[in-house]
This record gives structure tokens, sequence and C-alpha cells, in this order.
């Protein structure tokens, strides 16, 4: 490859890069602009509320409780070489609301319900559902994409919640129940500890915008893919690698605004 | 523009970006026919479809429907005109989240204030016409080809359009759901009295039900007629479609090479 070639390619992938952006934008404004029926026709945001949180909710409720049995064991282990085991309601409770609930809950919600949104999505543009829906005069955006953004957005935060909670009870599962730490101590030490707005609500807040991220990356890849099996399967690939990094580098973002210096 | 006519198609040029697809083509579409646009795969004919229903902009020509340049509307008025028109699908493009009874019902919700009493009897009726008024709760996974093109039949007349336009509606049907589908399209086109364009490379099934015919090949018309004229026609393309002979004007050998150096047996 000569030196003009290399110079003409990255050329070629930087416009490339920069037009996909500025269509993203365009299709995330477009998803806003036509987001009225999603609310004057709530049943249709239901249906895909549904679909993409409460099929979500038995990986959300075993991984939650998992997780939070792992930071039970861990925990103590650690707090036990400083003699603070009573400690371990906080521990468990402010790792799950802070960070792990929002992050992992978001990571689930991208590998099974964003790679669900981009494959249906594609393969409606696929087999020319879509295209039917514009012909019949109903926009596809108002009708096929906005309720599915909505529903993302807003289940997202619940089943972060579910998470954090179902982690809580794993926690005390373990550290309770089994290795018997003090119950008392691991409420209250929580109790005390846990801020309804340092701490839950900037929780709530970070899943909001995970949600969101996942909805829209999930649903403009559907949208872009091309109509072949190789394209859907491509957008799907993208959608959970794109959605999983966007969740980490946003999360860094969010953590240093809220928590630094507390 | 005629009062008789419901589409006139006038001197229409389209290209993909520098690849020209229809040259200089213009149609007449008189209201209540069934008109079919034939040509070989690649000809253009698809694309004069999604003209037609103004998901495609002409390069240079026009296109009225009802005496209105669909290139020239807006999307509000796009949406009004194609509120009148319905379209089917190659595959039928049925939904595949909704039943049998949603299909069809899907533009009587969205477009009307019609009480769910109303939709049911309508959408009982468009089945019954079709055939499959039986299969209302079933999903689209469970139909046969030939039974997802007649409910998709059905779903497109729906709302009792004026203009009913057909993408290759007897693509991979057996014989029976291929002349049922092309009875069908005969029948419903009479009893609301639309106009039909049926876009298709099926010859002898067109040919029993349509009233008038254009052939494409290379952007251009190249013939056109009625059944009985394409059938007497002697031009070389159109007795080559309509007999399905190998060689002719359509080529059967793409071009290449010289075959014996292709071989590596050249003197």
């Amino acid at each position: 490859m000569t030196i003009q070639e290399t110079i003409r390619a990255i050329g070629s992938r930087t416009v490339n890069a920069v037009w996909r952006m500025g269509y993203a934008t365009r299709f995330f404004v477009m998803t806003l602009f036509y987001s009225g029926p999603s609310f004057r026709r709530f049943h249709l945001t239901i249906k895909e509320m549904f679909s993409s949180g409460v099929m979500s909710l038995i990986i959300i409720l075993v991984a939650g409780t998992f997780v939070g049995m792992v930071l039970g064991l861990q925990g103590y282990e650690t707090l036990k070489r400083y003699g603070s085991e009573s400690a371990l309601g906080s521990l468990v409770a402010l790792s799950l609301v802070r960070e792990l609930g929002p992050v992992l809950a978001a990571l689930l919600f991208a590998s099974r319900a964003g790679s669900a949104m981009t494959a249906e999505i594609g393969l409606m543009k696929a087999t020319e559902q879509i295209a039917a829906m514009e012909m019949m005069a109903v926009n596809p955006i108002a009708r096929v994409v906005a309720p599915r953004f909505w529903a993302g957005v807003i289940s997202m935060p619940l089943l972060a919640a579910l998470f954090s909670a179902m982690g809580v009870f794993g926690g005390y599962v373990v550290g309770v129940v089994l290795i018997g730490v003090d119950e008392g101590s691991f409420w209250s030490q929580m109790q005390s500890s846990v801020d309804l707005v340092h701490d839950v609500m900037n929780g709530v807040i970070k899943s909001f915008v995970f949600g969101l991220a996942v909805t829209a990356i999930s649903l403009f890849e559907g949208y872009d893919a091309p109509p072949t099996a190789e394209g859907v399967s491509g957008a799907t690939t993208r959608t959970v690698v794109q959605s999983s990094l966007a969740i980490l580098i946003l999360d860094f973002i969010l953590t240093a605004f809220m928590f630094r210096g507390a | 523009m005629n009062s008789q006519t419901l589409v006139e198609i006038r001197d229409v040029n389209f290209a993909y970006e520098r690849r020209p697809v229809l040259k200089g083509i213009n149609m007449t579409f008189p209201k209540g026919k069934v008109i079919a646009i034939m040509g070989g795969s690649g000809c253009g004919k698809t694309t004069l479809f999604r003209l037609i229903g103004g998901a495609l902009k002409p390069t240079k020509g026009e296109i009225r429907i009802d005496g209105h340049a669909i290139h020239k509307l807006d999307q509000s008025g796009l949406y009004e005109m194609r509120r009148k028109m319905g379209v089917l699908f190659q595959f039928g493009a049925l939904f595949t989240d909704m039943s049998v009874f949603d299909n069809v019902a899907f533009q009587m919700r969205e477009h009307t204030d019609l009480t769910e009493e109303i939709i049911r009897d309508l959408v009982m009726m468009k089945l019954h016409a079709v055939g499959l008024r039986g299969t209302h709760h079933l999903m689209p996974a469970e139909l046969s080809g030939g039974m997802a093109r007649r409910v998709a039949l059905a779903r497109t007349v729906a709302l009792d359009p004026m203009l009913i336009l057909y993408d290759e509606p007897f693509a991979g049907l057996d014989p029976i759901s291929l002349t049922v589908v092309g009875q069908l399209i005969r029948k419903l086109n009479d009893a609301l009295g639309a106009t039909s364009v049926v876009v298709t490379h099926d010859v002898q099934e067109s040919l029993k039900i349509v009233d008038y015919i254009y052939f494409i090949a290379d952007g251009v018309i190249v013939a056109e007629g009625t059944p009985d004229e394409i059938r007497a026609s002697d031009k070389p393309f159109v007795r080559q479609f309509v007999y399905g002979e190998m060689d002719g004007p359509v080529p059967f050998h793409y071009p290449g090479g010289d075959y014996k150096q292709d071989l590596g047996v050249a003197a």
C-alpha cells in the first residue's frame, strides 16, 4: 500500500466515522421528537417493557444474588483482618447501590435486552417490515423505535434496583446466615451508612444514564443494520461491545462527578 | 391528466449515484385496471415500484398519482397519499410479533378511530375475502408461504385503497397458491374499484389476470400491450420472455473473456 493509499484509507474511515456519528445523532433526535405516541399510547411502551424489562428479570435477580453472595464472602474475609466484620452490611450495600448494581445490571441488560432489540429491528428491516410500515403511512421511528427506547430507559433503573436488592439479600445470606455476622449490626451499619440522596439517588441516575446509552445504541445498530444475516449478526455484536464500553466509560465519568471527595 | 387516469408517469429517469436504472419511462394506469410491469431481474421494475410508492424520487420527470406529483410531496403529504395506497411486499412482510388479526387490524388502529367491535368485523370480512378467516388467532410463523401472502393481501386492502401495488406477489408460491393469489388480485381490484400495479416476472399467471402489460429491459420500455397483443407479439424480447427461451436478446452467457483462453487451450 502506497503512502497516498494509506492517507486515502484513513481519510475515508474518518469521514465514514463522522458521517455515522452524525447519522446516529440525527436518529436519536428523531426518536425524541417522535416520542409522543410512546406516552399517548402507553400500552405500546408497556408491551416493550415486558420484552426488555420483565424478560430480563430472571438473569438480573440470579446474577444480583450471586454477586451479593460473593461480596459477602470477600468482604467478610477482608474486614475480618481489621476486626470490622460488623461493617459488612455497609460494604455490601454501598458497593451495590453506588457501583455494582447499576453497572452489572446495565451490562446484563445490554447482553440480554439490547442485543435482542438490535436483532429484532434488524430482522424487521431485512424482512421489509419497516418498509411496509412506511408504506402504510406509519412512522417506524414513532411506532417501533420510540416505545422500545422509553421502555429501556424506564426498565433499566428498576432492574438495577432489583439487582441491588437481591445483592443485599445474597450478602445477608452469606454474611449473617452462613458465616454468622451479627444480624443487628449488619442492618444497622447499612442503615446508618447508606444515604438516600448521595448513594441511592446517584445510583438511580447512573442506571438511568446507562439505560439511555444502551437502548440508544441497540436501537440505532438495529435500524442501521444491513438487511442481511451477516449484517444483523454484526450489528448485534457491535451493540454488546459498544454498550459495554459506553457503560464503563460513562461509569467512570459519572463516578468522578458524583463521589469525588466523598 | 385524464380524469380516468389514476397514475401518470412522464419521462421518468432514475439513477443510483451514476448508474442509470430507468431512462425516459412513460406509463399511464387508468382507474379500475390491473397493470403488470414485467422484466428480468435487475431491469429496474422494483425501482419503478419504489418510485410510484414515493420511497424514491426520480432524477428527472414526474409521477402523478390522482393528480398529485408524489415526488414533490412533503412527509405529511406523502403519508396522506400512502393512506390511499396498499402495498404488498414480495414475501408479505407481515409483522412477526403480531397475530394475523392484529396484522390486518394494524392500519385500522393506526389511522382510524373505529371501535374494536367494528375493527373486529372489518378484519373478519377482509380475512374471509382471502379465505383465511379461521387463521385470525395464528402467528405469521404458523402460516405457509401462500397463506402468509394471502394474509398480507388482506392487510393491504384493509383500508380499501384506491391504488394497490404488488411487488413480485407470485414469488416462491406453489401452483395452487399462485393461482389463488392471482385470482384474488383480480377479484379484490374489481370489488374495491381500485387500480392495481403488479410488478412481476411471472408471465403466465400475469397474462391471465391483468388488463395491460409493460415490459422493461435495461431501464426502458421495450414492449407494451394487452395480454392478447403480448401473446401475439413477434418481438424477440417478448417471445423470449413469454416462452422462456434460453437465449435471445437477453443472452444466456454473462459477458466474459475468450472461452478457450479461460480453459487454457488457446493456440
